[in-house]
Parts: C-alpha cells; structure tokens; sequence
C-alpha cells in the first residue's frame, strides 16, 4: 500500500464484503450506539412497529427518547468522575457527534468559579485605560452595531493533559478531547469597537475581565491578526450565550487557547504590557524539562484525533469508514493522514466539507480490520504546513511536564478481541 | 439642498475612511469615579495598588478565617491549591507549582486575591487584609520576616524565588518586550 493511497479502491472491496455481522460491529462503535433502545433491532420489515400519531407539536424540540447524549463533568486529569459540584470543566461527546458544528448544549464548558446567570438589562461592558474616549456599552449597543459571524472552534489549553505522562487504557476520546467544540459565534468586530473608543498607538495589549466571581482577567497581545478576526460575541449558533458560555457577553480569539476567550466579559483595558494575571503566569504556563515556564504560548497548535473507533469501543472485523476531526489554530487543516500500523504507513483521508480556518474539520478514511492487533491514528498537516508531531518528538520538545498544549498524534491501539484503546504511540 | 447632500457625504468619506462602526458612538462615556470602581488589576512595577497596608500577623488571622478550611492550616493544601513549599521541585518528575515555589511576582499575588478570593465570596476582604494575608502567603514561604508588613510601596519590591523561571514564547516574545 503506497504512503499516499486515498483508500477509495479499499473502500469498494470492504463494501461489497460487508454482512450483518460487521454492519452490527460498526454500529456497536459508531453513532447508532447512542440510540438506547436499538439493541433489539428489527430483524425483518415485519418487525418494524407499525405508523402512529406523534406528540403534539411544541414550542421548542427536545431529543430523541432514543439519543442519549452528554458532556461529563470533570475535575482536573487524573480527577475523573467528579460530583458536579467539584467539576471544573464538562467535556463534549466527541465520540457520538458527526460533522463539524457542536450542539449548544454540548459545548465544552470550563470556569473558574461557577456558571454566573447574569442580568443583561443591569450587565455593563467597560473599556477603558490607553483610550482617548473611555465608554460603558449595554448589551443593547453592543447588539445595535454592526456584527459579523464567524464558525470557529475553541479548546480549552488543557484538552489531551491525560496523556503526558501515562496511558489510561480506560479513558475515552470525550475524556481525554472533550474541552474542544465548534459553534458559529456572533458579536461585534474587536477592532471597530477599540478604534470607537480611540486606542492609543502604543496600547499593544488589552485585559479581558470577566464579570464571574473569580474576575477572570487574562492579557491579550493586540496583533493584527486578533484585531481583524475576535469579536465580543453575543450570540452562539444563533441564539443568545448560555450562561456556561459566558452570557450575556464573551470575547472570542479564534485560534488561541480558549482561555482568552473570556466569558461575562465586563471589563476591556488597553495597556502598553502584560497585566500578568495569575492565569498567565501561575496556571496556564507550560512547565519545560529544566524548571523554567514557557509564557504565552497562546496558540493552539495543528491536532487531530479519530473519534470512531475510539477508547473504549469495540469493533469486529471487516469494513470500517474510520472518522475523526484535525484543528489547527494557524488556519485550515490542509490534510490529514491515517496510519493502521503505528504510524509506519500512511495514506490520506477525505476531508469532509466544510473545511474552515480555525475551525473543526471532519475526515474520514475506509479501513478493512483483518482482526490482528493494530495501532491506528491521523496526522494533520494546517494551510501554514504545521505537521501535528508525534508524540516522542513533542515530549523530547517539551518534556511531561507542561500539563498544557498536548498536540501529539493520538494512538488507539485494537486488539485481538476488538477492544479499543488509548496507548501512547 | 443636494449640494449640501453632496458637501456632507463628501464630508463623511473625508472624514471616516474607517469600519462602518465608526460613523457611529455607541455606549457613553465612562467616568472617571465608576472606572475606579472596577479598575482592580495590579501589574508587576505596582500600578493599580491601592493604598493600605497589613501585617503578617494580621494576615495570620485572616488566613485561619478565610483561607485555611480549603488551603491547610499552613498553606499544605488541601481541597484546593497548596499555596507553600515546592521550591526545587520544578524540574523533577513530580513538579509541586505554588506560590514560593512557582509565582513570578508578589503584585500577581495580591492582584487573585483582591479579585477572586475566598472562593466563596470574593472580593469580600478589605485592601488592609488583602495585603495582610497577602504577606501571611509570602512569610509562609519563607520570603518575607514574621514582622513584615505590606503596603503599596513594598509589595513590588518583593522578590520573588521563580521570579526569573520564566520565558516568553517566540510568537509573542516582542509583544512583551515591546512596553519594557
């Protein structure tokens, strides 16, 4: 098999082979494992229950009875199955969704002292500092200004700390990639509302301050970049903020590491330096072997993982349409590749339409499971050619301890009997 | 009438060659009194310190009042964060980040405090007992006298142990040099 191969001829032979039985080993891994009550699956057309009237028609849609769908809440890695009480963050279901846009209710959520249900009609957002005209917006202004809308993904810096230093064969994709979610956002462009308040020329970096009971603040580097492409968002797939999203105002950063994009926004300052919040310097700094912290390593950088099959899953032998996602926070992914054999061999996958800067892409690629053990994985490669490293060339960069900015190629090893799971490499 | 139409769009190119936004104000004008309300935020050379000051022993109480029940007695940690101890840790297998041992600047310090501590109701200790407990941390750590008191003046001339362990990443490195 060439390192290049598309897959489509492979893809042909599975399908023609494919039978019950690997149709059922699919769906035990795939999406349909989500549907409660499909255990019992109709056997013959007899089986199917007969047409009925439905439930009367309702002012807003709930799922199916049959999807079971939903986040976990979590506490920092290593401190899994928390009381939500103790909760930090609530991880997406990666494993059960498909495409590219994560559900409302299903974007991961991470804050610093609770979810805060605040008053738009009493919320005010504040910008000031290194401005000729220092002013107090209303939601209501902030909704009357021009605004753009932009499909984006945001991960929290922490997503993948699971792996630094050990495999937990027991963890799932949600559990080790949960704090990544797509959503279209909309709001008002950062730079219009900085160029009305009249920034200085020398105000190079802006505080962001949330209204939550923890303040956070967090220093943003006003490049041209994030001038032209952030926005105080107001509205997440169509719909105002949810509380765990930051109602009734964000800033977003498309690209950065999801922290920047702080939630209750209150409060803008325009500086000439860094504010040096404790989330700059004592938390979200990476720790490098010699003791010494790597700051403002803001971006997040070119990652993919395949989310069917996935940890914990259990596959059957034969045709599998293998399906992840790759991000990059430098802009679209421009390709990914699959490996069967531990990263030996490669060849490509399909990228799946839309494929939008900065924002999840979905690929998919045809596997044919000859039930020997294997170790599968994807490698995304970005528009600005950032190749997403493997994990022995990140870990001999950074060692294991800087708890953030994982991006290694991820590992799900299948064995004999079919089960899958995470390994390092 | 449309040579005044014509004048005031001529006008209006001239003037707003900017984004749409701009031809419009949103929002008022913030004063001067409501920004100091809100205008929290400590930097390391000490802007934003307001004026006040606390003792260590001071702080001490203030400590076992509000801070011990989730960070030990000492600072150990317990449910949250260890807040003492760790120095030389940092570059070992099992790194333990707090306060003496990983915190750059005693201003950062005060700074999380003021604005998100206690957990439960933050923002709840007065600036005397931020600074207090403030110094409780640092004399914890071995970094300031069991006599020591803190005010706007001395805090930024703390210095802290980590306070030369970090480096900035390449993409932003002439970002913070820039202001420096």
């Amino acid at each position: 098999m060439g390192k290049t191969d598309t897959g489509d001829s492979t893809r042909m032979a599975g399908l023609a082979k494919r039978n019950r039985r690997t149709f059922i080993g699919e769906a035990a891994g795939g999406v349909i494992a989500t549907l409660a009550a499909s255990k019992a699956a109709a056997e013959t057309l007899a089986d199917v229950p007969p047409r009925m009237m439905g439930a009367p028609v309702s002012g807003r849609s709930e799922r199916s009875s049959f999807a079971e769908l939903s986040r976990i809440p979590e506490s920092t890695a290593g401190k899994r199955n928390v009381a939500a009480a103790d909760a930090i963050n609530s991880k997406t279901p990666l494993q059960s969704l498909v495409g590219t846009i994560t559900p409302s209710d299903l974007h991961y959520e991470r804050s610093h002292a609770g979810v805060p249900d605040l008053d738009p009609a009493k919320h005010r957002l504040l910008i000031h500092g290194m401005a000729a005209r220092p002013t107090v917006l209303r939601v209501a202004d902030l909704r009357a200004m021009p605004s753009f809308s932009r499909i984006m993904f945001l991960e929290c810096s922490g997503n993948g700390w699971e792996n630094w230093k050990a495999a937990d064969p027991s963890l799932t994709v949600q559990n080790m990639y949960g704090m990544l979610s797509t959503h279209e956002w909309t709001g008002v462009p950062l730079r219009a509302l900085l160029d009305m308040v009249g920034r200085t020329a020398d105000a190079r970096w802006m505080l962001a301050e949330g209204g939550d009971g923890s303040g956070m603040a967090r220093s943003i580097p006003l490049t041209d970049e994030i001038l032209d492409e952030s926005m105080v968002a107001y509205a997440q797939n169509g719909e105002s903020l949810r509380p765990a999203h930051g109602f009734p105002l964000r800033l977003l950063v498309p690209g950065f590491e999801g922290n920047m994009s702080v939630k209750w926004l209150r409060r803008l300052k325009l500086g000439d330096q860094p504010f040096m919040t404790r989330w700059e310097t004592a938390r979200y700094t990476g720790l490098m072997p010699d003791g010494r912290a790597r700051q403002f390593h803001l971006r997040q950088d070119v990652n993919s993982v395949i989310t069917n099959p996935s940890g914990m899953m259990h596959i059957e032998p034969g045709y599998h349409r293998v399906s992840g996602i790759a991000w990059s926070g430098h802009g679209k992914i421009e390709k990914v590749e699959f490996s069967a054999d531990g990263g030996l061999t490669w060849r490509r996958a399909q990228l799946n339409a839309p494929v939008l800067a900065k924002a999840q892409t979905r690929f998919e690629v045809d596997w044919e499971w000859d039930g020997s053990p294997a170790k599968i994985l994807s490698r995304s490669t970005d528009e600005k050619g950032n190749i997403q490293p493997d994990r022995k060339t990140l870990v001999g960069e950074l060692g294991t301890n800087a708890v953030f900015h994982y991006n290694a190629q991820q590992t799900w090893a299948v064995d004999r009997q079919g089960r899958v799971t995470n390994v390092l490499a | 009438m449309f040579l005044l139409r014509g004048l005031f769009l001529a006008l209006a190119l001239a003037l707003c060659p900017a984004p749409v936004a701009n031809a419009q104000s949103f929002g008022r004008p913030a004063t001067a009194a409501e920004i100091a309300l809100w205008d929290i935020d400590v930097r390391p050379d000490g802007k934003g310190l307001p004026a006040g000051s606390g003792s260590v022993a001071r702080g001490k109480e203030v400590f076992a009042g509000n801070c011990a029940a989730c960070h030990g007695t000492q600072g150990q940690g317990g449910l949250q964060d260890r807040l003492v101890g760790g120095v030389g840790s940092l570059a070992t297998p099992a790194p333990v980040k707090t306060v003496g041992s990983f915190w750059p600047y005693a201003t950062t310090l005060f700074d999380y405090i003021h604005r998100a501590m206690p957990y439960w109701a933050p923002g709840s200790l007065g600036v005397d007992d931020t600074y207090a407990v403030s110094a409780y941390i640092l004399h914890l750590n071995g970094i300031l006298p069991s006599d020591a008191v803190l005010d706007q003046h001395s805090l930024p001339q703390v210095k802290m142990p980590n306070r030369e362990g970090f480096f900035v990443d390449k993409e932003f490195r002439r970002f913070v040099n820039a202001g420096r």
